[in-house]
Parts: structure tokens; C-alpha cells; sequence
């Protein structure tokens, strides 16, 4: 069973929902990332997105294209990701650790060198924003030859039918973005959250993990009820954001917030 | 190439390029959109109402102009002119956005969406969407803001809200990626119209359909006036649009040499330049898989060229297969040659280029004299260099 899926077993079985944070790494600086890694595992979170820096990420809001913007000046790159995923895992073998980025260092790596890399790092699972089904079937074949999950976005909008394609291309858990919109986007609307919710978990026996416009423990808590994970990142990188000349005093606001949502969703059905 | 071209297959490939990558929230309005384009272009009404636009409102059939006194100075092929300057508005890019806005119109979307490098798809953009009476929002790098007050004045006189994008190097790659970010926030009631022959599948192929009046029109007018077809055609390529209008009705007459110039900026030795043709590797930005500027990590890299609407990381997927199967070749031409290509058709013709075609007349002056005289070059003069006179006077020391 893949670390992920054994996660997402272990979380249904005591009835607890998936906490999952996205850092870019390499933002502030390379330096940071491993401890922060670590510091929010203690903090108690189950699942690590840790994004590749890109030059052109179409998908993010400003906070995540800032942090892009930080980790490149210090030539973070999609390799050095991967090196810090494999140090964070000398220590820890047992938080899953999801690579998220574009698809053009991959490119540039080539498919199979990249397949390769990522299962010598013990990578668990990899999502490219920009590689819908319809591309996908060479770099997902290659990925789950080698154990690692590719994940897949549904959208608002997406069908009925599209739901069913990420369903039997996907493994690990699959991202809903739950909003029309960049990261750190807006505010989500939990009757529309519910009700696609409802029209995905017919299709799917994946794990659902809810992300785009998790602000705060509140929202957490209401996410986590709809889903099986919550995914926050923008509210994180806020942190990193407001305290560039103190990054110790970022690891532990960004570690209190994942308490604070830990503990709110946990009280969930309590 | 014998078999007749019939590119891109369905799911929207030239060869490996192409392609439909783009992030999920973006596949249904992108699939509502090639849906209406299949639909209308095979519609007798809606054909008929573009064809009556490109007429009566831009301006078709545009000229196609022997420049006798050039062709006798250069001393080798007799040079045509294919007068895209002198549609309305000034360039190419109108024979594309009258024609997506008919699609928007008939999709009922009521907000209109743009990026623009040099301004001229900016305007063009602005200008349907006043004439439909849609809300037009542009986005345009804050250094093309800089360089291109011209066009940022005119979108403005034309009730477009010109947003000026800060992130990245600030420049036309940018403004397709904040353009991207509201169509993604905005999918409902919003149409994206994209300038070149980029982005995710259908726009390669639908923008190319729109702009390949002006090659079928060449194609006629070469006939009309010289008895036959034209030995190369030449057409400056930054995404590629003006280029691939001229080449299309072409592809399948093999006699006919095609000709992409790209921007070398200060040289492409000096890895100062915009020529991914020339100068790149395959990669994936933008929804498609093309010829792409990125370093060894696959990060976009910053380009550079003396002409806005040429500084862009990648190329039309189509102008990527046409390369590598070889039915057009790929030169490029520095920001100084353009400068002598520029003054040259000022001087020798009286007509004054946008910079992006100069880059076209520069590498013409290569090429001319190397030809015998019975030949024949069709180069597009995609656009008029009003816009231009700042930077052109800035760059020889004059104040305006």
C-alpha cells in the first residue's frame, strides 16, 4: 500500500480528515524548507505539498507567484526540490510528500529521468497543474510504474465525465479546486463545495482533498467536513511573506495556524 | 511532403507539438470554445457575416504591392508587399479578433479578455469589442506599457481597461499569464481572445483559420498581377500569426520557399534575443508544446527584442512542426538589421513598417539580391510603424 493510500486509511479509520499544506520550496530560502517540513508534521499535519518553483505559474495567485518569485532568486529548481524531499524523508518515513508544479522543468528533465529522480527521492505522489488527462497518459504511466500516485485537479465545472477520467487515471487522493479562480483566491461557498462533493464521491472512492480559499481554522473545520483532506497554502506563504527578515517567527505563526486548523477540524462530529 | 497537410489532428497535435496543457478549471470553456468553432466555420451565415466584416470594416482584400524601386535597388527577386498595414486599426491582428468576437457573440459571452505585447492586438481587441458593445479588459506588460504609450492611449479611447502586469519580466509571456489568471476566475461570461498562434488547442488552429485570409488572398493577387506563384514568401514570427496567415494557403505548393524570421534582439550568440525557433528546445508553456526559451531547469527565460510584438519565449506549435519537417526554414534578424530594414522601406518605398515587420524587410534585403530577377518574394507587412515613432526617435536621440 502506498503512503499515501495508508495514510488516508489510517485518518478514516480514527474519523479524522486529512491535513494538507503546500510551501514552495526553497521560499524563503532553500535552507528553510526541510525544518519547516518537519515543524509541521509536529504541528500535525498528514500530507506535504511541497511546490516547484515555476517562472510562469498561470494558476497562482500573487502570494504563491511571490513565493515562486523568492525561491528562483535563490536557483531553486525542480531537481533541488527533489533533494530537499529526499533529505526531509532521511528523518521522516512516514508523511506522504506530493510534488506540485509545472509541467515544463519536467519537460526539460525528460519524462522517465524525471520518474526516476522522483523514486530515488521516495517521492509519494506528483501533480502538474498543467497536465490534464488529455496529455497525461505517457507521464502517468511512467510515475505509477515507479509506485508514485499522480494526482489530478477537479474543477467546479468539471463533469460528470471528467470526474470518471481522473478517477480511473489518478491514485493517492484527487484535488478539488474549490473555487473558479487562482490560489489564495476569494472565498469558497460550502453549499456549492457540498453539493459537488456529493456528485464527485459517486464517481470516485479516492480520497477528495479540498483546496483554493482555506483561509484560517474556521474554514478548515467546514472543508474538512465536506471532504476527505483540506489543502492550504496561500494563508501559509502569507506568513513566510510577513516575516522575510524573521523566518523563525514564520515557521512558528504558519505552525500555530496548522494547530489552530488541526484542532478545529478534529472537533468535527466531536 | 506529398500527402495533402491536414494539421493539427483532432485532439489539436502538429507532430509532438500543440496539445491541450492547461490546468482543469480551464477544459470545459476551452471545450464550449472549440465546440462553437467547429460549429461556426463550417456555418454559410456566420462565414458570410466574417467575410462582410473583413470587408466593409477592415478593410479586405488589403493590396498586394509591387515595390518595383526596392526590388531594382536590392538588384536579384521582384518584391511584393502584402499590405496588412494598411487594414484598420493598422495591422494583421484585426482579421483575427473581428473574427473571435463573432464567436464570443454567438457564444453570448459578454466580457472580452486580452493580452497584448506591441499594443496592436491590444487595439484590435478594443476596437470589436466597442463596436459589439462588450467589456473589453487587455493585459500588457508594464515595460510594453512603457514602450508603446501610443497603443495603451488608443485602447483607452476605445473604453478597454489596459492592465499593466508587474510579475515576471513584464512583458508579453506575463500578460498572457495574468490573461490566463482572470479567464480561470471568470470562465462564464468571459472570452479570452488570444492574439498568435499559441496557447491550448483550438486557438493555433482557429487563429491561424482567421488569419489565413491574407495568404489566400496573396496567393490570388500573385497570380493576378505576376502569372504565377511566388518562389518564397517572408513574414517575421514572434507567436506567429502574420506569418502563418501568409504560409497556410501555401503549404501544399512545394515550390514555394517559407521563411519565418525571428527577433535575435543584440544576436543570438548573445543569449539576448527572442528566436526560440533558432535558438531553443521543445518545453510546454502557455497550454501548448512548442519551441520554448528555458534554461536547463525548464524555467522560462527573459527575452529580449527592439520590437514588443516579438518579444515572446515561444512560437506557434505549427511553426515548430513546420521546422522540424522542414517545409520552412528559420533565419533571424538583430535589432540593428531591422533599424536598416525599418529605414529602407521608409526611404526606397514611402511606407513606413511596425518593427516587427522591419525584421521581415531586413532579412528580404538578405535575400533579394541572392535571387535571380524572375523570381518572386511575398513579404508580409503585417503592420504600420506609427506606433513605433517613440521608440524609434528615442533610439536615434530625438525628442518628440
Amino acid at each position: 500500500m502506498s503512503r499515501l493510500a495508508a495514510t488516508f486509511a489510517e485518518l478514516e479509520n480514527t474519523g479524522r480528515k486529512a491535513l494538507i499544506p503546500f510551501i514552495t520550496a526553497g521560499d524563503p530560502h532553500p535552507d528553510f524548507t526541510v525544518p519547516m517540513m518537519h515543524a509541521m508534521v509536529e504541528a500535525g499535519v498528514n500530507v506535504i505539498e511541497l511546490g516547484v518553483p515555476f517562472s510562469d505559474p498561470m494558476a497562482d495567485g500573487p502570494v504563491i507567484q511571490r513565493a515562486s518569485e523568492r525561491a528562483l532568486a535563490h536557483k531553486m529548481s525542480l531537481r533541488k526540490t527533489l533533494a530537499v524531499a529526499a533529505e526531509f524523508r532521511n528523518t521522516n518515513q512516514t508523511t506522504p510528500v506530493v510534488i506540485m508544479g509545472y509541467l515544463n522543468p519536467i519537460e526539460a528533465m525528460g519524462y522517465e529521468a524525471f520518474a526516476d529522480a522522483a523514486k530515488t527521492a521516495d517521492i509519494d505522489g506528483v501533480l502538474t497543474v498543467d497536465l490534464p488527462p488529455e496529455e497525461a497518459a505517457e507521464c502517468t504511466a511512467l510515475l505509477k510504474a515507479r509506485d508514485i500516485d499522480p494526482i489530478f485537479l477537479l474543477a467546479p465545472n468539471s463533469t460528470n465525465e471528467r470526474i470518471e477520467k481522473m478517477d480511473a487515471l489518478g491514485s493517492g487522493y484527487l484535488y478539488y479546486v474549490s473555487l473558479k479562480g487562482v490560489t489564495g483566491a476569494g472565498h469558497l461557498n460550502t453549499a456549492d463545495v457540498e453539493q459537488k462533493l456529493h456528485q464527485i464521491k459517486a464517481r470516485t472512492n479516492l480520497p477528495v482533498g479540498i483546496g483554493f480559499g482555506v483561509k484560517d481554522a474556521e474554514t478548515a473545520k467546514t472543508v474538512a467536513a465536506l471532504g476527505d483532506g483540506v489543502v492550504v497554502g496561500s494563508a501559509l506563504i502569507s506568513k513566510i511573506e510577513a516575516n522575510l527578515d524573521n523566518p523563525e517567527r514564520a515557521k512558528q505563526e504558519i505552525c500555530e495556524l496548522l494547530s489552530a486548523m488541526r484542532l478545529a477540524m478534529d472537533s468535527v462530529g466531536a | 511532403m506529398t500527402e495533402k497537410y491536414n494539421m493539427p489532428d483532432v485532439r489539436g497535435h502538429f507532430g509532438p507539438y500543440g496539445g491541450l496543457f492547461v490546468a482543469e478549471t480551464l477544459i470545459p470553456p476551452i471545450q464550449d470554445l472549440n465546440a462553437a468553432y467547429q460549429q461556426y466555420m463550417n456555418d454559410p451565415e456566420f462565414i458570410a457575416e466574417l467575410d462582410a466584416d473583413l470587408q466593409h470594416y477592415v478593410g479586405r482584400p488589403s493590396p498586394l504591392y509591387y515595390a518595383e524601386r526596392w526590388s531594382r535597388e536590392l538588384g536579384g527577386a521582384q518584391i511584393y508587399l502584402k499590405r496588412e498595414d494598411l487594414n484598420h486599426t493598422g495591422s494583421h491582428k484585426i482579421n483575427n479578433t473581428v473574427g473571435q468576437a463573432l464567436l464570443a457573440k454567438r457564444m453570448g459571452k459578454t466580457r472580452i479578455i486580452a493580452e497584448t505585447g506591441a499594443g496592436q492586438h491590444g487595439v484590435a481587441t478594443a476596437t470589436v469589442a466597442a463596436r459589439l458593445g462588450l467589456e473589453c479588459v487587455v493585459y500588457m506588460g508594464a515595460v510594453d506599457v512603457a514602450r508603446q504609450s501610443l497603443n495603451v492611449y488608443r485602447m483607452k479611447l476605445l473604453g478597454a481597461t489596459v492592465v499593466a502586469v508587474e510579475s515576471g519580466s513584464k512583458t508579453l509571456k506575463d500578460a498572457l499569464n495574468e490573461a490566463l489568471r482572470d479567464w480561470v476566475t471568470n470562465v462564464d461570461n468571459t472570452f479570452y481572445i488570444i492574439g498568435t498562434v499559441a496557447g491550448p488547442h483550438p486557438y493555433p488552429a482557429m487563429v491561424r483559420d482567421f488569419q489565413a485570409i491574407l495568404g489566400r488572398e496573396a496567393k490570388q493577387q500573385c497570380l493576378a498581377q505576376a502569372g504565377r506563384l511566388p518562389d518564397a514568401l517572408v513574414a517575421c514570427v514572434g507567436g506567429g500569426s502574420n506569418a502563418i496567415g501568409l504560409f497556410y494557403p501555401f503549404i501544399n505548393d512545394e515550390s514555394v520557399k517559407l521563411i519565418g524570421v525571428e527577433a535575435a534582439g543584440d544576436g543570438v550568440e548573445t543569449g539576448r534575443h527572442s528566436a526560440p525557433l533558432c535558438a531553443g528546445k521543445p518545453g510546454v508553456l502557455h497550454g501548448n508544446r512548442t519551441y520554448l526559451m528555458s534554461d536547463e531547469d525548464g524555467e522560462v527565460i527573459e527575452t529580449h527584442s527592439i520590437s514588443a510584438g516579438l518579444d515572446y519565449p515561444g512560437v506557434g506549435p505549427e511553426h515548430a512542426w513546420l521546422k522540424d519537417t522542414g517545409r520552412a526554414q528559420y533565419v533571424n534578424i538583430t535589432d540593428t538589421e531591422a533599424l536598416e530594414g525599418f529605414h529602407a522601406l521608409t526611404r526606397m518605398e514611402g511606407i513606413i513598417p511596425a518593427l516587427e515587420s522591419a525584421h521581415a524587410m531586413a532579412y528580404t534585403m538578405k535575400l533579394a539580391p541572392t535571387m535571380r530577377k524572375d523570381e518572386i518574394i511575398i513579404v508580409n507587412l503585417s503592420g504600420r510603424g506609427d506606433k513605433d515613432m517613440q521608440t524609434m526617435a528615442k533610439r536615434e536621440g530625438i525628442e518628440l
